[in-house]
């Protein structure tokens, strides 16, 4: 396992700065890209990738040219895994490092800690991650997936081939909390009955009684909303105890790579909507994956958060050569013309005016026996409708607030 | 009824195993020789990656699990003598010192061995009883745990080795007098500590993710025990896995994982108020 270029790499990270400065390009001139992403701590299985996600970017952008003829440097910090040090960092890239744009974040929690700071100093954050979905920010760029495109596409597929009585089994922060607020309503508006729900804190890695409370439930799936390292014990413990119940997950596969991780047949019959893994079966994928894999041949999983970070670098380059600044406010003029679009690894995406979110084409991945993978359907440009239909609109003002089904934005 | 009762008598010996398994190797560290071994959760690890890597080499998963408790002892051993020797009775320094090698233990492991570890999936399957299924591997970690009490008390209470390493921690200026060697049975014992808890990783490396960090979801509950044990592993650390996994299974059952952590943790604001010593100084005072 350890290599030559995997400790080159550890190198670089420890001493926290990756300066990336192409050739002859002169440092005043140069875009700088903050990247706060865990390298280290729970989530970092699913999380270093997108750092080289993004250093592909950079070095293809740069090879061909930069930025509107500018070079792109990264400004790399590991952010372990701890909200605070989001926050440290987050300051750190806007005061000192005075960087142009910043690509931060995994969990939900993390962009709720750095997002005032990204508020007060006016910068301009891309969340590169699937999530819970709602925030309404001019400051953010989100590429991730939602649940409008995550879970009303997935749970009345898996009610429709499993039954309606479902279980949620969620991580217990913000993201776990909403998306099973979603699950619920959606299970409810398809005429299901939700027979259990269990919020598990993070760090939990027993699951004993969680398997048998499911049991007792008789759910037709369950919907597995597990998040970092710990909690993906359940898989393997739940197989131990021949669960074996549909599972159905929007974090899963797509983002922690549990197939390859634990040994088959423990995540048979798991149904993860993803806009992007490295399975699928698309030349654009394809092609993603092998120059990927050819930069970083250690690479463990490419992953969905890993293609979102790659596009959002190039739709970054795509709305500064439009404006020829990276002035924030002629960035979201250009946004605001609702055609930047990129036709990626994940098939052509576009970003949305209103809600500054992305459109997926969205993946049913399906863990088969042998922990390979199988599509039984996609879902063309899923636009990320939620927020723009509830009532949040960027091109007109600037609420800087996360909203939910249950606490919409206010109507005017 | 019978399959209630079963239940919760499965799900509270899960529960007391877990607690039984993780704190065992802490329970001679901090409970007997008094240092607060912030590494245990990375010992605890070293043993789960020690037994992957042998039982994905061909080595039969039980070979596996004692080769992973024999590198973690080697490696207990080798950080008394460099490390934990010069830190006896000064507590706060062994917190500073050995939460630094967690920490480049953590970070080590993650830059050589990368983010995540392909496990060996949890071995002899399950079974049924009333409707539930059951991971027939989870009755045999309760054995374990049993068998891992017993095998102890008879080690340090029925053994020439035992006598000697208590006379050793409780008294060593006069073990040394009578001839004891007593730098070599701090490190024997410390190695004995560090490799029980290799034993917990590798018994537990079958049923949970491997990745760097994962001693952490170790610590709480085994710091937890021993400190509501107090000082005697079978007077303090035995009862306290029991009356803590009562508590843990009937509070999860009742109300799920949050409560059942909850529970544990009010448990010993209590027991750590009222008694001071702990159960076993309890125990133990109450005897004179």
């Amino acid at each position: 396992m350890p290599s030559g270029s995997q400790l080159a790499k550890a190198l670089r990270l420890g001493a926290a700065v990756v300066a990336l400065t192409a050739s002859a390009g002169l440092a005043q001139d140069a875009i700088k890209i903050g990247v706060l992403e865990d390298q280290s701590g729970d989530f970092a299985a699913a999380t270093m990738v997108k750092v080289n996600a993004i250093t592909l970017a950079a070095e293809e952008i740069n090879a061909a040219g930069g930025i509107g003829g500018r070079p792109v440097e990264l400004v790399v910090y590991d952010t372990q895994s701890d909200n605070t040090r989001y926050q440290e960092f987050m300051r750190r890239v806007l005061q000192s490092d005075k960087v142009d744009v910043v690509f931060a974040g995994f969990s939900s929690a993390s962009r709720e800690a750095y997002r005032p700071i990204v508020n007060q100093f006016e910068g301009l954050a891309f969340y590169n991650n699937q999530y819970e979905g709602g925030v309404c920010d001019a400051n953010m760029i989100v590429t991730g997936a939602v649940p409008e495109q995550q879970f009303s596409t997935l749970i009345p597929w898996m009610m429709e081939k499993y039954g309606k009585n479902v279980y949620t089994l969620a991580a217990d922060y913000n993201f776990g909390q909403i998306s099973a607020e979603w699950v619920r309503n959606i299970v409810e508006a398809n005429g299901g009955t939700m027979v259990g729900e269990e919020f598990i804190p993070l760090g939990v890695s027993q699951f004993g009684q969680s398997i048998q409370n499911i049991q007792a439930a008789k759910p037709g799936f369950v919907v597995t909303l597990l998040v970092g390292a710990a909690q993906a014990s359940y898989y393997e413990q739940a197989a131990a105890a021949n669960v074996n119940l549909p599972m159905a997950s929007s974090v899963n596969v797509g983002q922690g790579y549990e197939h390859k991780r634990f040994t088959p047949p423990s995540l048979k019959d798991m149904y993860v909507t993803t806009n992007f893994i490295e399975e699928v079966d698309t030349p654009a994928a394809k092609a993603f994956v092998e120059k990927f894999r050819a930069r970083f041949p250690d690479e463990p999983y490419i992953n969905q958060e890993a293609a979102n970070s790659y596009i959002a670098m190039y739709l970054y380059k795509q709305m500064v050569e439009r404006a020829g600044t990276t002035d924030h406010a002629a960035l979201r003029a250009e946004l605001a013309k609702g055609d930047v679009c990129f036709d990626g690894p994940s098939g052509k995406v576009c970003l949305d005016p209103k809600s500054q979110h992305m459109s997926h084409t969205i993946f049913l991945a399906k863990v088969e026996a042998d922990h390979s993978i199988s599509f039984p359907t996609v879902w063309e440009n899923i636009a990320p409708y939620w927020l723009g239909e509830a009532g949040c609109d960027l091109t007109k003002n600037d609420p800087s607030a996360q909203y939910t089904p249950s606490s919409p934005p206010p109507a005017n | 009824m019978l399959p209630t009762l079963f239940s919760f008598l499965y799900q509270f010996g899960d529960a007391f195993a877990f607690l039984v398994i993780a704190s065992m190797g802490l329970a001679i560290i901090f409970g007997m020789m008094g240092v607060i071994n912030l590494a245990h959760g990375e010992f605890i690890m070293c043993g789960a990656y020690t037994t992957v890597s042998l039982a994905q080499l061909g080595l039969p998963l039980p070979l596996a699990i004692a080769g992973g408790a024999v590198a973690a002892g080697l490696i207990g051993m080798l950080i008394e003598v460099t490390v934990i020797r010069h830190l006896y009775n000064r507590p706060l320094d062994s917190i500073v010192a050995t939460w630094g090698l967690s920490m480049i233990a953590t970070q080590g492991v993650l830059i050589v061995l990368g983010s995540t570890m392909q496990g060996v999936g949890t071995p002899l399957g399950s079974f049924t009883v009333g409707g539930f299924s059951y991971s027939t591997y989870r009755l045999v970690l309760m054995g374990i745990a049993v068998l891992l009490l017993a095998g102890l008390y008879l080690l340090f209470y029925h053994t020439r080795a035992g006598v000697i390493a208590r006379a050793t921690i409780q008294l060593p200026r006069m073990a040394r007098a009578m001839g004891v060697d007593t730098g070599r049975v701090y490190t024997l014992t410390f190695g004995l500590g560090a490799a029980l808890a290799g034993l917990a990783g590798g018994l537990y490396a079958p049923t949970m993710t491997l990745v760097p960090t994962m001693g952490a979801t170790f610590m709480v509950e085994s710091f937890v025990t021993v400190v509501i044990g107090g000082g005697d592993i079978f007077l303090g650390a035995a009862p306290a896995a029991a009356i803590l996994a009562v508590i843990r299974s009937g509070m999860t059952a009742w109300q799920g994982q949050l409560f059942g952590q909850i529970g544990l943790l009010i448990t010993v604001i209590i027991v750590i108020r009222v008694l001071p010593g702990g159960l076993s100084g309890w125990i133990l005072g109450g005897r004179k």
